[in-house]
């Protein structure tokens, strides 16, 4: 096999990362958003969900330059490219901190907490940070 | 009396922080939100009504580049807080006689 | 680690990747392209160049896959396949590229 060929994953399973934090006041959401694009790298089935703080992670807007850290915001529109299109903000966590969809980074799909409890118990591996 | 400065650098969503110091902070102190605390300077924030009750007796500041750094400067924030830089900051802490960083 | 260039040292980590990535100026990319034992051709610096950019967008280096997905989508296929990509940077286009471009290494690198 030459080194351009692709190999497919041996075992692909359902990972679904939930973020609850909010960014750069601790490290939680910049170090999941990594593993997220790891996963993805490995051609796993990748989720990721936002709830409660997390959804802060995808405000619009943010400017990092002040406070002297990398701006990871922008790593989120590259989901897309990893292949990752399976994100969930869950609308309680949004309405209770005076957000929508609109007042986000990327294209999401807003999901009651009734209808994200079904997508969770449907993954093989669930890891919230 | 000392006057204190009360430190708020946790998410009023994530940490209990800024109830425990909105019951316990003496009138006549200050309160600054940073970090993840500057949540609570938002005026959609939930906890946004336990800081309008205590507004008349503390004063209350959030630091800027914290508020820009999360996106925050299209919100509207809570009438009354007072937004600081980091020179400000200093101010703040020198103004005071003692800080006490509510972790 | 570290590139010795005009008499500046530049400090980078145990496998060549440069440790500030600001203090990145094109003779260093040539530098350290020639440890990789690759000579900087129009094509190895359009791939460099379009890292660069990618990075400046998004703040991360890309794995391999999303690389030649988004080179095709920008530059055509002729370039953004595997192939082409391996005949420019022999161990890893993302790899050998992303050093050569003085990015950290690509996140979720295979």
């Amino acid at each position: 096999m030459e080194p351009w060929e692709e190999e497919g994953p041996e075992v692909v399973k359902r990972f679904m990362y939930v973020n609850r934090k909010a960014p750069y006041g601790t490290i939680y959401a910049l170090e999941c958003l990594e593993v997220v694009l790891i996963a993805a790298a490995f051609d796993q089935d990748v989720s990721v969900v936002f709830v409660d703080d997390g959804v802060y992670q995808l405000k619009k807007n943010q400017d990092t330059a002040a406070i002297g850290m990398k701006n990871f915001s922008n790593t989120y529109r590259a989901l897309d490219d990893y292949d990752v299109e399976k994100i969930y903000v869950e609308q309680e966590s949004l309405e209770s901190r005076g957000l929508t969809a609109e007042d986000l980074i990327i294209p999401v799909e807003v999901l009651a907490g009734d209808n994200l409890r079904e997508i969770m118990a449907q993954q093989d591996v669930v890891i919230s940070s | 009396m000392s006057k204190m400065l009360h430190l708020i650098n946790k998410s009023p969503t994530d940490r209990n922080s800024l109830d425990s110091c909105l019951r316990l902070a003496e009138a006549g102190s200050s309160v600054l939100l940073l970090e993840d605390g500057v949540y609570a300077a938002l005026s959609k924030a939930a906890s946004a009504e336990a800081v309008n009750q205590r507004m008349g007796e503390l004063t209350f500041y959030v630091l800027g580049p914290d508020v820009s750094a999360r996106g925050l400067d299209d919100k509207p924030l809570i009438d009354g807080i007072s937004v600081v830089d980091y020179g400000g900051f200093v101010d703040l802490v020198v103004e005071h006689d003692v800080a006490q960083s509510w972790l | 680690m570290a590139y010795e260039l005009n008499g500046q040292t530049f400090e980078s980590d145990e496998e060549g990747y440069l440790v500030d990535i600001s203090a990145w100026n094109p003779e260093l990319a040539v530098l350290i392209a020639e440890d990789e034992n690759i000579e900087m051709s129009d094509d190895a610096w359009e791939v460099v160049n379009f890292l660069r950019d990618y990075y400046e967008e998004y703040q991360i280096a890309p794995a391999v896959r999303v690389l030649t997905k988004a080179i095709k989508k920008k530059l055509g296929a002729d370039k953004g396949n595997s192939k082409y990509l391996y005949e420019l940077f022999p161990y890893g286009p993302a790899k050998q590229a992303c050093k050569i471009a003085g990015l950290p290494k690509p996140t979720g690198c295979i």
